[in-house]
């Protein structure tokens, strides 16, 4: 079975040169929220993003030497995994931890499953999970942003779920703050210009389908404007968007080939099912940002939409 | 009881506290019945439903019996047998009234009585629903609705997996993680996404 | 005397209840988080399993056969009843810690298992030895699992700090931890019988399939063929 012929439900790519394409086109278009990412926070940024891709990298080329495969660097994806993780990330966060996810993320999450292609669980949100609950001191120091020493500061998210502010003015924001990424937060998750830059070009370039970020974002924002305040639709949906991991989550993570649904109606079930249960936990759970978790949890369910959400076959149970 | 009583403990048992990703009742047999849908969904409803009805049965046995004749140690002999008999009562009743429904069900009917979800569900109501050998307010509701939500929150993370691990036998994992050792790979991924309900509050 | 000591060894590491059988996966997870837990778990189910096997071959053939499951269990239960009032009597620090997986142990399949199995089968002395066997091999395994959690994920061993200014993966203390580290310890159980699998037409207690087992390398005839029945009576999920 070392053929090109790839069985199963994943997208049937037949040759590794489109794999590749495809993850290097989404890689690239990931730089621009990298180099805000740095120029925002500083070297730290680079450090954080450089340790991460290494131990993903590392990590696959490693096992799959040891499982005797072909080492299949040159797709892009293990490199991609690496960023994705960085993105996540806060900046200040001490060197093992990107070492760690990305040993986590490649290893267990998509390796043990048979690799590129089998993995169930988005390998970066996953890996992310894992060290949010492995060092949750260290994964949710924030530091401020345009500052040479390292000063801690609470995401917009967390001062809202400390009650601390009730809204965006409390906090000395605005939205173009927001949008800038003059705030505080995950290092690839703050500036919305950068990430947007990468997003036109893969719409453009159709590599992602607007469905499931569309659902999400939709689903996120309304609920979030209906309930999010005290009272019906007082809530702020321009900040729901713009806050925490949501654009970096709606476009990069929830659209990943492998762990998302096959149709494009599974696609907006997925996006929805995601921007409900982000709204969820940031509303009522304990952690201020539900993103990551509501994507890990929408992959969980993955197989059941693509077995029921499917074009009807006639003839067929 | 009120209504946000309710929804945390629905939540509580569902989600935050599944029985199996969280807990590890019932770990058994849904390492070796999650490998398809059908039986996985099955498995799940039966357990709920024994699960609901049991702790019913034991709370009364638990507050009419066991505590009046000050013979709480008599707890875990009891419940035990209560279920075996239970499950072996509902076995008989099913058999009689839908052959059908008991052919599908085959041999995880029995098997429900050493789940450890069902004592264990029995065990935790008798632990929190009463205090110094009185029922807390709401005790019996409150029990019926744990005993429900327990079955519940096995049955999402039945269903779930089986999805998942149909999915995963069309892939080429290495060998020796191929099967049971995956499975487990794949609740602890499940079970660290479900962290993410950690803390509700309503 | 040879027959035994095989009928010992064989719980602990060919037909080990946790990593060859599969069985009693409830208390294993849930009890590993510390070395001192797993220690306490595996001698209140030790010794469960003592006296229920005794118990059981001595009445074996006195127990009509389709009313043997219940029996079975009230005797086991008794047993558990016996263990939950010592620990609340004398160790009530580790009662509190155990919590719940004391009287579950009337559920664990490795107890009910080996009555079925081997104690209403075989005479007394036998069966002690099978429980014995059972018993530490279940012991020797929570305390792998233990270790390997409290050591990466607190930092400690039998509650001793190790390294200073070594940061634990909290994790592995936590749910997903106990699973990933049982699913990555099966995975190596596996690893080591595929590897030995070049001479055995049979793989020997791959733990990988519940559905097309393969039968246990070791033990008695009889021992698979009532796995097989455990396995119809009651215990089919846990391997």
């Amino acid at each position: 079975m070392q053929g090109k012929l790839e069985v199963g439900f994943a997208p049937h790519i037949h040759t590794r040169e489109s794999v590749a394409k495809v993850m290097w086109q989404v890689f690239f278009s990931l730089i621009p929220a990298g180099i805000a990412g740095v120029y925002i926070f500083g070297l730290p940024a680079l450090r954080v993003i450089l340790i991460s891709v290494f131990s993903c990298v590392i990590t696959e080329a490693l096992i799959q030497k040891l499982r005797h495969k072909k080492i299949t660097l040159g797709d892009g994806s293990a490199a991609l995994t690496g960023l994705l993780l960085a993105y996540n990330l806060s900046p200040s966060v001490p060197f093992w931890i990107p070492l760690a996810g990305g040993l986590f993320a490649i290893a267990i999450c998509k390796q043990a499953f048979g690799g590129l292609g089998a993995n169930i669980f988005n390998p970066a949100l996953a890996a992310r999970a894992f060290l949010l609950a492995s060092w949750p001191k260290q994964m949710t120091d924030f530091v401020r942003p345009f500052t040479l020493d390292a000063i801690s500061s609470a995401t917009p998210l967390a001062m809202l779920k400390e009650g601390k502010v009730a809204a965006l003015s409390d906090m000395g924001l605005s939205y173009w703050d927001l949008f800038l990424g003059r705030r505080s937060g995950c290092l690839g998750e703050v500036c919305i210009l950068a990430l947007a830059l990468g997003v036109v070009y893969l719409l453009w370039k159709g590599y992602i389908w607007p469905q499931t970020p569309a659902g999400f974002i939709v689903t996120l924002g309304a609920l979030s404007w209906v309930f999010g305040a005290k009272g019906y639709f007082q809530g702020d949906f321009l900040f729901s968007i713009l806050s925490g991991g949501v654009i970096l989550g709606a476009f990069f993570m929830a659209t990943d080939y492998v762990t998302t649904p096959l149709t494009k109606k599974g696609q907006l079930v997925f996006g929805a099912g995601c921007g409900a249960l982000a709204f969820v936990i940031r509303g009522f759970g304990g952690y201020p940002e539900g993103v990551s978790y509501s994507i890990l949890i929408m992959n969980a369910v993955v197989p059941l939409i693509d077995r029921y959400v499917r074009p009807r076959r006639y003839g067929a149970k | 009881m009120d209504a946000a009583k309710f929804m945390s403990l629905m939540i509580s048992m569902v989600f935050i506290n599944n029985f199996i990703l969280s807990k590890f009742l019932g770990l058994c047999s849904f390492i070796g019945v999650s490998k398809e849908t059908r039986p996985a969904v099955s498995m799940g409803l039966a357990v709920t439903f024994v699960t609901t009805l049991s702790s019913l049965i034991t709370w009364l046995i638990y507050r009419y019996l066991l505590i009046p004749f000050n013979i709480t140690y008599m707890r875990t002999i009891s419940f035990i047998l209560v279920i075996a008999s239970f499950v072996q009562l509902v076995e008989m009743v099913i058999r009689k009234t839908s052959p059908g429904l008991y052919r599908a069900f085959g041999i995880y009917l029995p098997l429900i009585t050493v789940n450890c979800a069902v004592l264990g569900v029995a065990v935790l109501n008798s632990e929190a629903f009463f205090v110094d050998g009185r029922p807390v307010p709401g005790s019996f509701w409150m029990s019926l609705a744990q005993g429900f939500f327990a079955g519940a929150g096995y049955l999402l993370a039945m269903l779930l997996m089986s999805g998942i691990r149909e999915r995963l036998e069309l892939q080429d994992a290495p060998k020796s993680l191929q099967g049971v050792p995956l499975a487990f790979i794949v609740a602890s991924l499940m079970s660290l996404a479900f962290m993410g309900f950690s803390g509700f509050k309503f | 005397m040879k027959r035994l000591i095989k009928e010992f060894t064989k719980g602990i590491a060919i037909e080990n209840p946790t990593f060859g059988l599969v069985l009693g996966l409830c208390p294993t997870l849930a009890v590993s988080t510390s070395v001192v837990n797993a220690l306490g778990m595996g001698a209140a189910a030790t010794f469960v399993l003592l006296g229920s096997n005794i118990i059981i071959s001595a009445v074996r053939k006195v127990i009509p056969d389709q009313i043997r499951i219940p029996c079975y269990i009230v005797i086991i239960a008794t047993f558990v009843t016996i263990v939950e009032l010592i620990m609340k009597a004398f160790l009530p620090v580790l009662n509190a810690a155990l919590g719940i997986f004391v009287p579950l142990i009337v559920v664990n399949c490795i107890v009910l298992g080996r009555a079925e199995a081997f104690a209403s089968k075989n005479n007394i002395v036998h069966s002690i030895a099978d429980a014995l066997g059972m018993g530490l091999g279940f012991t020797l395994a929570l305390c792998i699992i233990a270790s390997i959690r409290e050591i990466l994920g607190a930092g400690k061993f039998l509650g001793f700090s190790l390294i200073p200014g070594f940061e634990p993966a909290i994790m592995l203390i936590l749910a997903p931890g106990a699973l990933l580290t049982m699913g990555l310890l099966i995975g190596l159980v596996n690893y080591w019988h595929l590897r030995k699998k070049s001479g055995k037409p049979e793989g020997s207690g791959l733990a990988s399939d519940s559905q097309s087992h393969k039968p246990e390398g070791g033990g008695l005839p009889s021992d698979r063929q009532s796995q097989k029945e455990i396995r119809r009576a009651g215990c089919n999920g846990c391997g």
